[in-house]
């Protein structure tokens, strides 16, 4: 019993480590304004085109409101306003990359999408120096056919700023 | 792995069994106590809810419940033998009500580690001292002495092998036979044996049959098999493999319907069953099919108040009509539903269609809206659960209560039929315990202190539950002191709690001021309450699924918490509303009336508050637009349209642009993403429309607060 246990959990890890292999590396490329940035794909479950979204109150601009995907209602996010960058007019080059991590569901407004790039280890240069309190945001800097490429941290860019607004509303009460 | 799977069912059938059993358990000791008699029908029940327990546990080789239920049987065994004796009915009870924590315990352990390892020792040592000094009052009556001492001497770790070893097994059942009630008669139980052989290369022919094994304990009883040693011998495969296994078994199912379930038991290829005759079968009996008649009669919705034990046709009866279903499955199923509610709206109410004349669609249309609202109501009435469950749990709490702190309290149930839905028993469930928890230990006052107020020296809790509309009322009410107001008030400032002067404050206001966070009346701090947390966590509680709370009180008479708590969460009948390019969507019942304001009734005050004059009612005017921020072109009153909303007892008017229609619709959260950044106090959650496009429902307590 104990080995055949053994054996398929085994083979159940390789099995994920195939799955693995297959999207490490690989990043999905998206601009905004003049610079690319890149997102690790094995967190990105689809992209669409831009469609209604109903605004809901009360949240931080870069939070658009909810959308309908497919019955499943979803938080848009508005990566320019994220970023802090000046809004732009959704245009047919607007997409909506729709992001899974473990717990939360999202989708990220973004001026258009590129390409799906490999990238090697040693074509991935740190992140430069940050002042202590700038967001780190970029794990590092991708570079590939001429162009460099931020690549974001997918948790940071989610999970940040709630510890930022928990603290606003300790510090307003 | 495959067979570690097949395990998983026997475990969830184990643990469900064994949580209604000792529901039952609890129940019946609370009873007894109170009558402060111990009849003999409780006395067999809890001999036989042991005996279950004790079967049950062996096999799942959970040796310290086995070993305490054990203990418990032979307690219970011996009192039930020997009618005349005197029992200290609270030290037993005592002790059956810790052994059923203790297993409860265990279980939630296994259910969540799959193991259980706190020793039982303390506890059967207790039982067994209990049964030594029951034996002493009573030496003229040494009544079957044989079993007290061979149950005594059972070592813990011999337990599970004793009973999943057929030979004794079989020698114990009849040892019971003998003890047992006339009443349980074999007429209608036939006895086979059956021989089985497993399709071939299908590996772990033990544990094969161990499943039927255990899976025929639904329909009948499993009197012995060979090899008896399957589950801890490996090499018993081989024996099985090659000469097949061999099951003795007691039943009241036809021949036939025996043969197709151990034909359908899997990897069972072919089956061999001969019939044992009546005379033969007199060797073996004992009490089948309880264990399941008892889980049914824990979810029948009409419970009796006390099931007497030995009715074996009338439960199963019960038992084939009634099927448990994994709530899991129902969740989905309402899922399902809701989807098919949207789909429905999308299909009729479809834009495409409005400008065409289509009458025969619109008939069909109808009749398929009025389908899907049938199932609706009825899959809803399937998540429905009487609140009997939840409301006995506070039995015991009361009990304990008033042992520990010397007071005497009396707890009456009304209404604990009342059905709400599933999801929402949990969530009152904590809510209910820290009020009836409050009420006995600040509310109700020491008997002396009782009787020199004038009082009857026992005080009395009132747990009541009604139907009033979509909603449920469940009142818990006291006769003990009553609330302090000046006590709360000077805690609530002392606290920094007060919003507003204690001048201006209702004596509602003032009650409610014990809600909050951080707020505790009592100085002592006891077991029980006064933590000063958790109240305002499990009121927290009952809010997120849109219900409330609000007490009164009256000094030296008693308090009043009345808690409302919605039927159902998941559909409601709401009313859509647009507002700009937003779409709202609110509960219907909460809808007064809708009208078209006229200049002339409009008043503003020097401070720039908006109210209307409403048949000589002045009511504040919220707007909309204005509290959400959308933008708007109608801002005028007279340009758009007027509800006038009462939510407890207060009636204001909610300002939006038009309405748009009545719907029924599925309430979904809104994204954990955003319920993480910010509670947003006056949205319940989001709905689909009929075009695909989401409402926002509003949550009408939430919006007073803004």
């Amino acid at each position: 019993m104990p080995e055949l246990v053994a054996a398929s959990s085994e083979e159940r890890a390789a099995m994920l480590e195939t799955e693995e292999d297959t999207l490490k590396g690989k990043y999905l490329i998206f601009s905004m304004d003049q610079e690319l940035y890149g997102m690790e794909i094995r967190y990105i479950t689809e992209i669409i085109g831009i469609q209604p979204i109903t605004a809901v109150p009360e949240m931080p601009d870069y939070v658009r409101g909810i959308t309908n995907l497919r019955g499943k209602i979803i938080p848009v996010m508005d990566a320019r306003l994220r970023f802090k960058k000046e809004q732009r007019e959704y245009d047919g080059r607007t997409c909506i990359i729709v992001i899974d991590t473990t717990d939360i569901c999202i989708g990220l407004i973004v001026d258009s999408v590129s390409e799906v790039v490999k990238l090697n280890d040693e074509d991935i240069a740190p992140p430069p120096e940050v002042k202590k309190s700038g967001k780190k945001y970029i794990t590092g800097v991708g570079k590939s056919g001429g162009s460099v490429k931020l690549l974001l941290d997918c948790h940071k860019l989610l999970e940040d700023d709630e510890v930022e607004v928990l603290s606003q509303i300790t510090a307003e009460t | 792995m495959e067979n570690m799977l097949s395990m998983e069912p026997m475990l969830d059938i184990f643990i469900y069994e064994s949580f209604q059993n000792l529901e039952q358990l609890e129940k019946l000791i609370l009873e007894s106590e109170r009558r402060g008699v111990f009849h003999d029908e409780a006395v067999n029940e809890i001999f036989r809810i042991m005996h279950t327990i004790k079967g049950s546990s062996s096999m799942m080789l959970y040796t310290n419940i086995a070993s305490l239920s054990h203990a418990l049987e032979d307690v219970f065994q011996f009192i039930r033998e020997n009618d005349h004796i005197t029992v200290d009915n609270s030290k037993l009870s005592d002790l059956v009500l810790e052994s059923a924590d203790f297993i409860r315990t265990e279980l939630e352990k296994i259910q969540t580690t799959k193991q259980s390892d706190a020793p039982a020792d303390e506890l059967v040592a207790r039982a067994q001292d209990f049964l030594q000094e029951l034996r002493g009052e009573s030496p003229e009556k040494p009544a079957k002495e044989f079993v007290g001492t061979e149950s005594v001497a059972v070592p813990v770790e011999e337990v599970p092998q004793s009973a999943s070893s057929g030979q004794t097994g079989v020698e114990e059942q009849q040892e019971i036979t003998e003890l047992d009630e006339p009443e349980s008669s074999d007429a209608q139980f036939s006895l086979y044996e059956g021989h089985l052989f497993f399709e071939e290369n299908c590996e772990m022919e033990n544990i094969r049959a161990f499943y039927v094994v255990n899976n025929f304990t639904k329909i009948g009883e499993v009197v012995s098999y060979y090899p008896p040693d399957i589950t801890e011998n490996s090499q018993t495969a081989d024996i099985v493999r090659k000469s097949g296994f061999t099951l003795t078994m007691k039943t009241a199912r036809s021949y036939d319907l025996l043969l197709e379930f151990l034909q359908n038991s899997p990897y069972v290829e072919r089956v061999e069953l001969t019939e044992i005759l009546p005379e033969a079968a007199e060797l073996s009996a004992e009490e089948p099919e309880k264990p399941e008649a008892i889980a049914q009669s824990g979810v029948a919705p009409a419970e009796q108040a006390a099931p007497s034990a030995n009715e074996p046709t009338e439960m199963r009866i019960v038992h084939q009509s009634m099927i448990s279903v994994d709530v899991k499955k129902l969740d989905m199923l309402m899922d399902m539903v809701g989807e098919l509610v949207i789909a429905e709206a999308m299909v009729t109410q479809n834009p495409e269609l409005a400008t065409l004349k289509l009458n025969n669609f619109y008939k069909a249309s109808r009749q398929l809206r009025k389908i899907t609202g049938e199932i609706q109501d009825m899959v809803m009435t399937i998540r429905m659960v009487p609140l009997a469950p939840t409301f006995r749990k506070m039995n015991r709490v009361v009990r304990d209560m008033s042992h520990k702190l010397n007071k005497e309290v009396d707890l009456i149930l009304i209404g604990e039929n009342t059905e709400v839905d599933k999801n929402i028993i949990e969530h009152i469930s904590d809510p209910l315990m820290h009020i009836v928890r409050n009420s006995v230990d600040h509310g109700i006052e020491m008997p002396d202190e009782r009787e020199a107020m004038g009082k009857p020296r026992k005080g009395t809790v009132v747990l009541e539950a009604k139907n009033a509309g979509g909603d449920v009322i469940v009142t818990i009410r006291d006769d003990g002191r009553g609330l302090d107001k000046e006590r709360i008030l000077d805690k609530a400032a002392s606290r920094g709690l007060l919003t507003k002067s204690p001048e201006d404050m209702t004596d509602k206001e003032i009650f409610n001021l014990i809600f909050l966070p951080g707020f505790s009346t009592n100085e002592t701090i006891t077991e029980y309450s006064g933590r000063g947390v958790g109240m305002d966590v499990a009121i927290r509680n009952l809010e997120e699924v849109g219900g409330s709370v609000t007490v009164d009180s009256t000094e030296g008479r008693g308090m009043v918490t009345t808690l409302k708590i919605p039927l159902t969460l998941a559909i409601i009948d709401g009313m859509n509303i647009r507002v700009g390019e937003a779409r709202y969507t609110l509960p219907t019942t909460s809808i007064k009336e809708t009208f078209r304001a006229k200049k002339q009734d409009l008043i503003r005050d020097p401070e720039g508050m908006e109210m209307i004059m409403l048949r000589g009612q002045c009511y504040p005017i919220v707007r909309l637009h204005q509290i959400f921020n959308v933008k708007t072109d109608i801002t005028d009153f007279t340009q758009g349209i007027m509800l006038v909303i009462e939510y407890e007892g207060k009636t204001w008017c909610l300002f939006a642009d038009e309405l748009i229609g009545q719907y029924q619709v599925v309430v979904k959260a809104l994204p954990d993403y955003m319920k993480n950044i910010r509670r947003v106090e006056g949205l319940a959650g989001c709905t689909l429309l009929g075009d695909g496009s989401i409402s926002l429902i509003l949550n009408i307590s939430g919006l007073l607060n803004l």
